[in-house]
Formats: C-alpha cells, structure tokens, sequence
C-alpha cells in the first residue's frame, strides 16, 4: 500500500469513528427537559417508547451497513490511473431478491409489535378508569371531571395508579394534547371525540403543550399535569368541590371580589357559589391554588397576573392583520384592560389569589 | 456548413433578446428558465430559514413575534417544495428528457412554455402576499378549519389558495406534456426498457402529478367556497369536517412528495453510472421499483394523520402499507451501491453529490420506518423528529440530487464547466452544516419539542441543540453562496465544455454544448439501453460522426439538404398564464372585475393560440 493510501485510510477511520461519537454524544444530553419522551412514567409512555427503543438500535444496525458499503466502496474502488474498465456488471437477480426480501421480514417484525401497540393504546379501559374531558381552545385547555363536576383550566391532577381515560376535543381548530412523559398525542377535533388512556406509575409534575398549530399563539399553549398519590387526589378533588372561602370585608380582596363581580369578568368566566357563571373563559374557582396561568404560560404569581389582566394581548399576541377584528379569530379573546389602575390590579389579583 | 447553420438559426429566433425568452417555446430555454427562477427562489426560501433558526436560536427569542413567525414558515415551506424542488425536477425535465429519448422537443411546445409562465405568475402571486405583510401563515398542509375565514380572517390563505391553484395548473399541463413525450417521441429503437433511468422517473412522476393533484384542487376550491361562498364544508359547527381537508389534503401531499424525490433517484442513477464506469445495477429492478413505489404511494396517505383519530383499524392498515413502500425504495438504495461496488469511481462534485444523496437519504428512510411504527408516530408526529425526517429526504435528499445535476449538467446547458475544486469545497460545506442543521433535530424530538412553535420557554433542555442548529444552518447559507458564486463566475468566464465532458453514457452527449436549436441533426436510432456509449463502443470514442444539414427555422420552405422544421416562438402561453394568474389576483383581492379582465384575457388568448399558424 502506498503512504499516500495509507495516510488517506488513516483520516476515512478517524472520521468514521469520530462521526458516531459526535452524534450519539446527542443521547448524553437526552433526557434532560420535563417533556422528554425517553422518561416514561405511564403505561402508554412506556410501551411507546419500548417499542422505539428496538426499532432505533435495528436501525443504527441498518445504518451501519449500508453507510458502510457505500464508503468503502467509494474508497476501494476510486479510479486509479491506468486502471481498465471496469466489468460492465448489469445486475444479479439473487441479490434483487434477497435484498427485498430481508428488508420485508424486518419490516414484518416491526409490524407485528406495531399493530399490537395500536390495538393496546385504543382499547377503551371499561368502568374501572376515571374520565376526563379535556377541551382544547385557542388557545388554552380546559378539564373538566364528569364524576365529580370539577373545571379546571390549565393544570390536571390525576390519580397515579389508576388508569385515567381522557375525552379530548376542541372549541374551536384542531389542536393536539401532548405529554410525552405520560402519554402519546392524540388530536383535539371539533366536531369529534378522541381518547387518550393512561395510567401513571410515578407521582410528580409532567409539563404539555398543543402539539396541533393553531394559530399564533400556538407555541403558547401549555400544560400542566399533576400525577397525585390516591390520598393527594381526593384531598385536590374535595377542595376543588367546595365552594372557596369568601374574603374577609375590608381587605384587598373584598375590594377585588367587588371589582370582579362587576367587572367584565363575569361574562366570560365562572366562579362556582357567585354570580359569575361565564363560560368562555376559564373556570377560576379555585384559581388561588393553581401553579400557572394564561394558557400555562405564565406562573401563578401576583405580579405576572396583574400584568396579565391588564394586557393579555400584549401577552399573547395574535395576528397582526386581524388588528381590530371581533376576538377569537386568530386573536386571544380575553381584552385588555389597560383602565383598570394599580391598586385595582392589585386588588383583583388578591381576590383571585384568594380562591384557593 | 455548420457556420451556416448557425448563423440562419440566430437571425429566425433573435428578436429582442427579452422577447425571445419570453416567447420561446424551446424546450432548453425553458428548462433554462426554471432553472433561473427555481434557483432564485431557492435563496429566497433560504433567507426564510435563516429567520427561522435565528428566532429559535435561543429561548423567548423576541426577533420575530408569532404572526411574522407563522408566514415565515409556512413560506419556507411552500416556497422550498413548489417554487424550489418542482421547478428544479421541471428544469431537468425540461431539458434533459428530449435529448435522452432523441427527441427534438417536447410534445406541446407551447403548452411547455404556459407551464413555465403559469408557474413563474403562480409563484410572484404567492409572493406578493409578502409586500402586504399577509403571507400565507397556516403551515403548507393548512389544516381546516383554522384556515377557514372565521380563524384566519387575513388574505393569507386566499393567497396559499390562489397561487397554489395556478402553480397546480401550470403543473397538470407540464405532466400532460412530458407523458405524452416520453410516450410518443422517443427514437426509433427506444423501447421503454432502453429508455435512461431518468425519463422512467419522469414518466411515472408525470403520472402521479396527473392524478395527485386533482385531489389538492378540488380540496382548495372546497376551502374556496367555504372562505368567500359562506359554505361548511370544514365547519364542524354546520356539519362539515375538518379531516375531511387532512384526506383531500394527504391524498395530494403524499404523492406529492414522490414527485418530489423520484427525479432526484433518476437523476442519481444517471449519474453513478457516468462516474463509476459501470451500467446502472440492476436496470429493469429500478423501474419496477420505481412504479411498485408510485403505485403503493397512493396507499399511505393517512400516516400523516395517524393522531387525528380516525382508528385503530384504518391506523394499522396504513402503518402496513407504509413499511410495504419502505422496500422498493431500499431495493433502489442497494442498486445503487450496486452501481459503485466493482467500479471506477472517479470523485468530483456530481459523484460527490450523488454519494452525499444516498447517506443522507438512508437516514430520512429509516426515521420514517420509525414513524410508521403508529405508536412510536403517537411520540414522534408533529415533534422535531418529523421536522429532522424531511429535511434529510428533502434536503439531503432532493436538494443533493439537484446540486449533483447542477455540476453534472451545467457543461451541456451552458457550454462551460463549472469549477470541479470550488464544487468539492462547497459539497462539503453543505454536509457539513445540512448535518449540523437537521441531525439534532432528532434530540429535539426525544426531549419533546414540538414543531410550527415561534419561540419556546428557558429550561426545557432545548437551548443547546436549537443554538448549534442555527450555527449549522448559517454553514448551509455560506454553502449556497459558494454555489451561487461557482455558476456566476463560470457563466461569465468559465471553461469551455466539449460535448461530452464527462464520457458520457446516454444521448444528450452525443451533440455540442450547447446544443443546436434543432438538437439533433440526424434522429439517432438507438439498439440499447446506454444508447450513446454503446455508440462509443461500436465506433470508437469521438465526437458524433452526423453530418451537420443547413437548417431553416419556421415557415421557410426550402429544397437544399435536408430541413429542420422547428416550431416558431409564441406570445400566447405567456398571455394565458398572465390572464389565469390575473383570475387569481382578482379572487384574492375578492375584486370582479379584475377576475373578469383575466378571464377575458385567458379565453381571447386560448382563441389565439389554438388558430396561430404553422403549428
């Protein structure tokens, strides 16, 4: 072998061997976002990603091979000077064969776990799972517990152990609730019913998002669900089915309780035991215990919610050209209220914060 | 003789060299032409990327706000499949097909050039949207019924209809055109079994784009009627059904992306050969192949819509037929090595395109094995992983197929060579930052990134990869500056290319570069397939022995030699695209009148057309 040929083998290995690194590097940093699929910690998580994991190493397998023949043969068969032409080879009809063949068996090994998996994740769990609708909306999602007459928006708690079978559709557009820790997506249809059934296995706090665009503020539409231990559950449900404390009078948040009922708010939005019985906007009955707000957006804090209340458009803005068109259409429907004065914001937000 | 030749072909077709180009009905120019453009729109489509990466580069980014955000993708979207991939296949095409069945033209010269004027009209449609700042904003698949008028009350989407509706035109009339050719003008002696592996994917893409497209436009006259006609086709509220769109929609796009990537496999199979020295492996298994793939690609159509819930049932039969087409599109990628395995492989820039094209090629085929895994899809579907797959099938892929044609064909069209040291250079840039670009993609999917999302919160594990990917996708940029520097300065003072640059295999290096108007002096009679090198072979090498006859153009009569009759140039097709695309205008802007004028325009000028002499 000639130096010059050898030099040149020398970089073709170094550069097979530095590329796998490189990439396979990726899996170190895996793992490491709350929405990362290879953390399951629920049955239909799990059996997505057990069956990913044997097509991807059947894959690096693949991979290997083929990248394999096409670089060494693009090595070893370079043209050298002098060389004759080569033998006019026009094909084999034993390898046409065998490599149609070989690539339908693997592919029927894959189909068979495939299909499976599909019937699994579509049987319907029977009486024993809880239910929960889950509505999608431009762009916020709503949940609410048929059994216990429970709405709540932006975060769910579910039991861990139990398997809960959601109802999803939409108000609106077709959207896509996704928590990859928990489960696969399915799509929120107006118009239509699908199901997502799950059963965690791992108390904790697992983050979604619509994974269906939306419209603009669609990279905004955030989740949040709570797996709960049973006695945490029906501790969160029993709060959630009393009706919240009224404030004390003479605090900021009688003050706010006053400006809230006769406020706008009330036509868009429901507190469970007073008069605001709107139903366009989230149910806040007890908005005072939940860790986010605005579509998920945003944490539950005091200042992040007066900011909101006086311009949530200017939060979550929509689509330019639609400026002055009725709100719902590609624009975010609560209004701003930019007459409200600091002190009012504060003391709407103590109402709220109150509502726990 | 040959001087006289010339010199009679130059004073029939030069005019103004504007008019000339605009009236042409040559198959070259026109293939010149959509090379041109495609070209340009490719670094318009390029910029939106930029923008895109720029904005995701970090966390809360504020560079564009959600509704600039939202038209910039689904431009780089519509632009990159319909204004870049398309045009470059009719590009070659165009050009190619002719010369690789022996032909003198395509069969409907003027049709071909209403083909390209529609496409160019269909395409400034679109892109005018930008000049109002309502740019199409609802993704390229546009799901109802967020496109509907209630959710998108913009002219956004009368532009996504509009200008797809003329591009769908202009695209039905070039696939009539190029089947009937391929059908109808090929040599004496060209079976179809003969034929380069090209025209064979031209021929069945021809045929999918017959019957693919049909279904996007009764689906966007549907979305028409729903969004100025106050109907409810999408409007679950009346009765109709968003999915409805996602089949009509699907039923095109799956298609649609077979058009998109089985010219770049003909055009990879015409080269491997050229450069390896060896015929194509296993000929006849490419073009069943080819058609086993054509065929099964009207059968998975609902993989794009595994989570819309339409059943476990119809989910499991297309996850089937989606591993079914897996195979024939492996059986090309062993034919392939096949092709180089045994041979002498000389390395330059096509060869290095056209090797670059299988290894990226095999990995977008093996993420897409994955997402036909329905549950593993349940994971994957909307998420950077999808994103990952088709930038490798469509960028590593089509995208690397159409630069290897680029310096493969640049010596015949142009007449000059483009520059083989600065192409190399540039092939490795472009792998370099397109691996850079699309690979963590893959990461991005596992940790739960969904895709069409203008910006995304600090702390979800995303800001590394989405950073290193936006440096990447800046290497793409300066890669295609490379590109776009090697065809200017070599246009403008280039080496000069012989006929056959490359020792050739099939007819189009049989005559000069450029060719002559007339292409072929003499009909070739072909006796196999590798038509020109079996002629090299039974000769000897060299330059094409045909004499060279005086050749009149038009309407002359004449009785010395032997006469060419080539058709004369038109002014009609370009009044009929300008009329179609004016009915558009007028529909987007919801302005009769102007919708009237187009009208009147596209029916005098058909008028015309029809009864233009010596036709």
């Amino acid at each position: 072998m000639t130096g010059r040929r050898r030099y040149l083998r020398r970089w073709i290995w170094a550069a097979l061997g530095v590329l796998p690194v490189a990439f396979l590097s990726g899996c170190s940093f895996l793992g490491a976002g709350p929405q990362s699929a290879d953390q399951p910690h629920a049955d239909n998580a799990r059996l997505i990603w057990n069956l990913f994991v044997p097509i991807f190493w059947l894959s690096v397998v693949v991979f290997v091979i083929v990248e394999g023949i096409l670089l060494v043969a693009v090595v070893r068969f370079r043209r050298r000077p002098g060389q004759p032409m080569p033998q006019p080879i026009h094909g084999n009809t034993k390898l046409e064969i065998a490599w149609t063949l070989l690539p339908a068996l693997i592919l029927a090994v894959i189909a068979v776990p495939t299909i499976s998996g599909i019937a699994t994740l579509a049987q319907n769990p029977g009486p024993s799972a809880m239910t929960i609708r889950v509505i999608g909306q431009q762009w916020w999602w709503a949940f609410e517990y048929p059994d216990t007459g429970v709405v709540v928006a932006d975060e769910l708690h579910v039991p861990e152990g139990q398997t809960v079978r959601l109802e999803l559709t939409s108000r609106d557009v077709i959207h896509s609730f996704w928590v990859p820790q928990l489960a696969g997506k399915q799509d929120a249809v107006p118009g239509r019913t699908n199901f997502i059934n799950f059963k965690a296995d791992t108390p904790g706090e697992y983050d979604g998002q619509c994974a269906e665009f939306c419209g603009a503020q669609h990279a905004h539409m955030l989740f949040r669900v709570f797996v709960d231990t049973p006695a945490q559950f029906q501790a969160w449900v029993q709060s959630q089915e009393k009706f919240p404390a009224t404030p004390a009078s003479g605090t900021a948040a009688a003050a706010g309780e006053q400006l809230f009922m006769s406020g706008a708010c009330i036509g868009c939005h429901t507190i469970n035991g007073t008069k605001a019985q709107g139903t366009i906007g989230p149910n806040l009955t007890h908005f005072g215990s939940r860790t986010l707000i605005a579509g998920g957006v945003l944490s539950n804090t005091p200042q992040n919610l007066e900011a909101w209340i006086h311009d949530a458009p200017g939060i979550k803005p929509g689509q330019a050209s639609a400026q002055g068109a009725s709100p719902g259409h590609n624009q975010i429907v609560m209004p701003a209220f930019p007459n409200y004065t600091p002190d009012q914001l504060s003391q709407l937000a103590a109402y709220l914060e109150s509502l726990k | 003789m040959a001087q006289a030749a010339v010199t009679l072909e130059r004073e029939h077709y030069e005019g103004s060299r504007i008019w000339s180009w605009i009236t042409t009905v040559d198959h070259k120019r026109i293939g010149i032409l959509y090379l041109m453009s495609a070209l340009v729109f490719f670094l318009v489509g390029g910029l939106l990327a930029l923008l895109i990466r720029t904005q995701l580069a970090v966390p809360d980014n504020t560079l564009l706000g959600p509704d600039t955000y939202n038209q910039v993708f689904t431009t780089h979207g519509i632009i990159m499949i319909f204004l870049v991939v398309m045009p470059l296949n009719a590009a070659f095409f165009n050009y190619f097909v002719p010369l690789m069945i022996g032909a003198r033209d395509v069969a409907f010269p003027r049709m071909n050039a209403f083909s390209y004027w529609g496409f160019l009209f269909g395409s400034l449609l679109l892109l005018s949207s930008f000049i109002i700042k309502s740019a199409p904003n609802d993704g390229w698949f546009a799901y109802a019924n967020l496109t509907t008028d209630l959710y998108s009350p913009g002219r956004n989407m009368d532009f996504y209809m509009m200008g797809l509706q003329v591009l769908g035109i202009a695209s039905i009339a070039a696939a009539l055109n190029f089947f009937v050719t391929i059908v109808n003008l090929r040599a004496p002696g060209m079976r179809l079994m003969r034929m380069p592996l090209f025209v064979w994917m031209t021929l069945i893409t021809s045929v999918l784009m017959l019957l693919a497209f049909p279904s996007l436009t009764v689906g966007l006259i549907e979305l028409m009627f729903d969004r100025y006609f106050g109907t409810n086709f999408f409007n679950p509220q009346a009765g109709g059904d968003p999915v409805l769109w996602a089949h009509l929609f699907w039923i095109f796009g799956h298609p649609e992306v077979y058009i998109l990537i089985l010219p770049a496999f003909g055009i990879i199979s015409e080269i491997l050969p050229v450069f390896a020295r060896k015929p194509l492996f296993g000929y006849p298994f490419m073009v069943y192949s080819g058609l086993s793939i054509a065929f099964l690609s009207f059968g998975v159509w609902m993989h794009h819509m595994f989570t819309l819930g339409v059943g476990a049932v119809p989910n499991s039969v297309f996850a089937t037929t989606t591993m079914l087409i897996a195979i024939p599109t492996g059986v090309k990628i062993f034919n392939w090595l096949g092709t180089l395995w045994g041979g002498s492989i000389e390395i330059n820039t096509p060869l290095l395109f056209s090797v670059g094209f299988i290894a990226m090629f095999t990995i977008g085929g093996i993420s897409g094995v994955m997402h036909a895994a329905v549950p593993v899809d349940y994971w994957q579907h909307n998420s950077y992983f999808i994103v990952a797959h088709f930038h490798y099938v469509l960028f590593g892929g089509a995208i690397m197929a159409m630069m290897g044609a680029i310096y493969y064909w640049f010596p015949k069209m142009f007449g000059r060579v483009l520059n083989d040291k600065l192409g190399q250079v540039q092939f490795w840039i472009t792998l370099i930052g397109f691996n850079m670009t699309f690979f963590p993609m893959h990461f991005l999917g596992v940790d739960g990134m969904p895709r069409r999302i203008y910006t995304y919160p600090p702390g979800m594990g995303w800001d590394f990869w989405n950073f290193f990917e936006t440096i990447g996708a800046y290497i793409l940029g300066v890669s295609v500056m490379l590109l776009a520097y090697n065809i200017i300065t070599t246009l403008l003072r280039g080496e000069a290319a012989p006929a056959d640059p490359w020792d050739g295999r099939t007819l189009e290096w049989s005559i000069p570069s450029p060719p002559p108007v007339y292409n072929f002096a003499v009909v070739p009679s072909v006796h196999s397939r590798d038509a020109w090198w079996e002629e090299k072979q039974a000769h000897g090498t060299g330059a094409p022995a045909h004499a060279q006859p005086p050749v009149r153009g038009g309407a002359e009569e004449g009785s010395e030699g032997l006469s060419i009759h080539m058709p004369p140039p038109s002014y009609f097709p370009v009044l009929v695209a300008l009329g179609l695309a004016t009915v558009g205008a007028g529909m987007v802007a919801q302005i009769p009148v102007i919708v009237g004028v187009g009208m009147a325009l596209m029916v005098i000028s058909l008028y015309g057309w029809a009864f233009e002499p010596n036709h």
